[in-house]
């Protein structure tokens, strides 16, 4: 028995071409059917997320199983399918990789690790997962698992929106229930916004220089729109203040946040200033309970975490080898090689 | 035997000061279970000891000043067994392991002998002794917690924080254990003084002018902080100063105490 994983990812194929060949979930039953379908291949789990289509099966005749999904998949595509394929101990391996996050885009993300879960319970379903699968499958969460514990590969966010829902998190705790300011209804100030309503900000608050641009993007998140010139009042109630004004000079200076802080009872205020030129002074983060970053910062705090997660891979992979062996040694031990095939 | 058991507290808050020394460097840090043991496996030997001089002593065994470290260093713990893992402040055992660490090996250090009793050894003297102690040990912790919210602070601050901001509780929760801590630490003092008194403890000029100044300057920083008037910074370094110059105190305030 081998084991094969056939598929593309976004370092072989572009989105374009990855939507093309996508399989949503609903269609998923009748597509691993049909990879059962071809000869020599027993069992069959199918991944399909936004950034890889990937078919992991059960199969006396790997070749065989390899050209069938192909033409499975290039006559759903219309298109001829840009495959890559590994066959037993790689594709063992591969799956080990892809669980702990390690063949993912931003490297050592978790969210992976989720949809292999899915993939599996999807397949099981189906009863499309027989026993060899069953257990790479299950080892493979184990792997992933080990590697997250044991290793640094998920740690620090890794892109300007969750480094600033962590920072929020480290300075509030729960996110729940608190209130965001967004001063210039900028993109980036949106995206960041949403991150920090996806955990739990309740409230948020949009001031431009333009009032129907504020209104528009208020009604977009579900906000309350504020005339420019009024944003101070609304001060005293926020707990996170998202800056990117088109103004051509700082608009958040010592001078004018003292006394602002004042009447808020000594709770503190995150500033996030995506804006360049920057909105707000650097000296403000001296004051008490004001804790400024600024676009430069975040970007760092994120390219950082990635500079970590990169160094940790070499123990990663090494902690996956190890499983790799072990997987092999039980799947030698249950099926007698065919022709071989079972490396070392 | 005593000794025994106070060499084995020791050796549990060496353990946890390791450990996670040990664990931070590694990258491998887990808050938890290894650090909560060791701290209670510490806290019941030096229950271990304060019962076996209660025996000697028939009385709270806070005689010398090595007993009165053993009890601080005790109630210390105690609290961080309560309120740590309630509000899952991470780190925190390893914060109070020094502290706790410094008390237990001043203690082994001092000579054990218990001085004369001036005071007839009763229950408003012993809830006097053993409430203080244990107001200190809140305000102990609470030093503890305004050490970390000054770490996390400035991890904040710098904008680019290192591996401990990631282990490290968020400086809201240690802003609220730092108030808790205070306002538990402050009633208990104030009912400690209340049996002191109940007690008629004659009390030498010293003892009272330091105890005032401790029971004013915690009353101060509670007001401070309540009326917004002391940021979250400002409550925290008070809490970890205060406490210091709680520690300095104590063996003039343990010179003059009547037992």
């Amino acid at each position: 028995m081998n084991i094969l994983c056939a598929g593309l990812n976004h370092r072989t194929a572009h989105l374009d071409v990855r939507e093309r060949f996508a399989v949503r979930e609903s269609e998923m039953a009748e597509v691993l059917g049909r990879v059962r379908a071809i000869d020599g291949v027993s069992g069959a789990v199918m991944l399909s997320t936004c950034n890889r289509v990937e078919l992991y099966a059960a199969s006396l005749c790997p070749l065989r199983a390899l050209e069938g999904f192909r033409s499975i998949l290039s006559e759903r595509a219309g298109l001829e399918a840009p495959l890559y394929h590994h066959d037993t101990p790689q594709a063992v391996r591969h799956l080990f990789r892809v669980a702990s996050g390690l063949d993912s885009m931003v490297i050592g993300e978790t969210e992976i690790l989720g949809q292999v879960k899915k993939a599996y319970s999807v397949a099981s379903g189906a009863g499309a997962a027989t026993r060899p699968l069953h257990r790479l499958f299950q080892h493979a969460f184990r792997v992933a698992k080990s590697v997250r514990t044991e290793t640094q590969i998920t740690t620090g966010p890794t892109s300007v929106g969750s480094v600033a829902v962590e920072l929020a998190g480290k300075i509030f705790g729960s996110l729940e229930g608190r209130r965001v300011m967004i001063l210039g209804a900028g993109e980036i100030s949106e995206r960041t916004a949403r991150s920090l309503q996806s955990r739990g900000v309740r409230s948020v608050i949009v001031s431009n220089r333009t009032y129907e641009r504020a209104a528009a993007l208020a009604a977009e998140i579900g906000g309350m729109a504020l005339h420019f010139d009024h944003w101070e009042k609304a001060f005293a109630d926020i707990d996170i203040l998202i800056s990117s004004t088109n103004a051509p000079h700082m608009i958040l200076t010592p001078g004018k946040l003292a006394p602002l802080m004042r009447l808020r009872g000594g709770a503190p205020l995150f500033v996030i200033d995506l804006a360049v030129p920057r909105d707000a002074d650097a000296a403000i983060n001296d004051l008490d309970g004001v804790f400024l970053y600024d676009i430069d910062s975040l970007e760092q705090i994120a390219a950082e975490s990635l500079t970590v997660r990169r160094k940790e891979v070499d123990r990663c992979e090494s902690l996956i080898e190890e499983h790799v062996g072990g997987f092999i040694g039980w799947l030698r031990s249950v099926h007698a090689p065919e022709g071989g095939r079972i490396a070392s | 035997m005593e000794r025994i058991a106070l060499l084995a507290s020791t050796i549990c808050y060496l353990f946890v000061f390791g450990h996670t020394l040990y664990a931070l460097g590694a990258g491998r840090f887990q808050p938890g279970r290894f650090n909560l043991l060791a701290v209670a496996l510490g806290a019941a030997s030096q229950g271990w000891y304060l019962s076996m001089r209660g025996a000697v002593e028939h009385s709270c065994p806070i005689g010398s000043l090595s007993e009165t470290l053993v009890f601080l260093s005790w109630s210390i713990a105690l609290i961080y067994l309560v309120i740590g893992p309630a509000y899952r402040l991470s780190l925190m055992g390893a914060f109070t392991a020094p502290l706790l660490l410094l008390l237990q090996i001043i203690a082994l250090l001092l000579p054990g002998d218990v001085g004369q009793a001036s005071v007839r050894p009763g229950p408003w003297v012993e809830s006097h002794a053993a409430l203080s102690l244990v107001a200190f040990g809140a305000f102990g912790l609470a030093c503890i917690a305004g050490l970390m919210f000054l770490v996390q602070e400035a991890q904040l601050k710098s904008r680019r924080p290192a591996a401990i901001f990631h282990h490290l509780p968020p400086i809201s929760a240690l802003a609220e254990a730092v108030r808790r801590l205070l306002w538990a630490g402050f009633l208990l003092l104030t009912l400690s003084f209340a049996a002191g008194w109940l007690a008629h403890i004659p009390i030498a000029g010293v003892k009272f002018w330091f105890s005032l100044l401790i029971w004013v300057l915690y009353a101060g920083l509670i007001l401070g902080a309540r009326t917004g008037l002391l940021s979250g910074r400002r409550k925290a370094l008070g809490a970890a100063l205060t406490f210091l110059l709680v520690l300095l105190l104590l063996p003039v305030i343990q010179h003059f105490s009547a037992r």
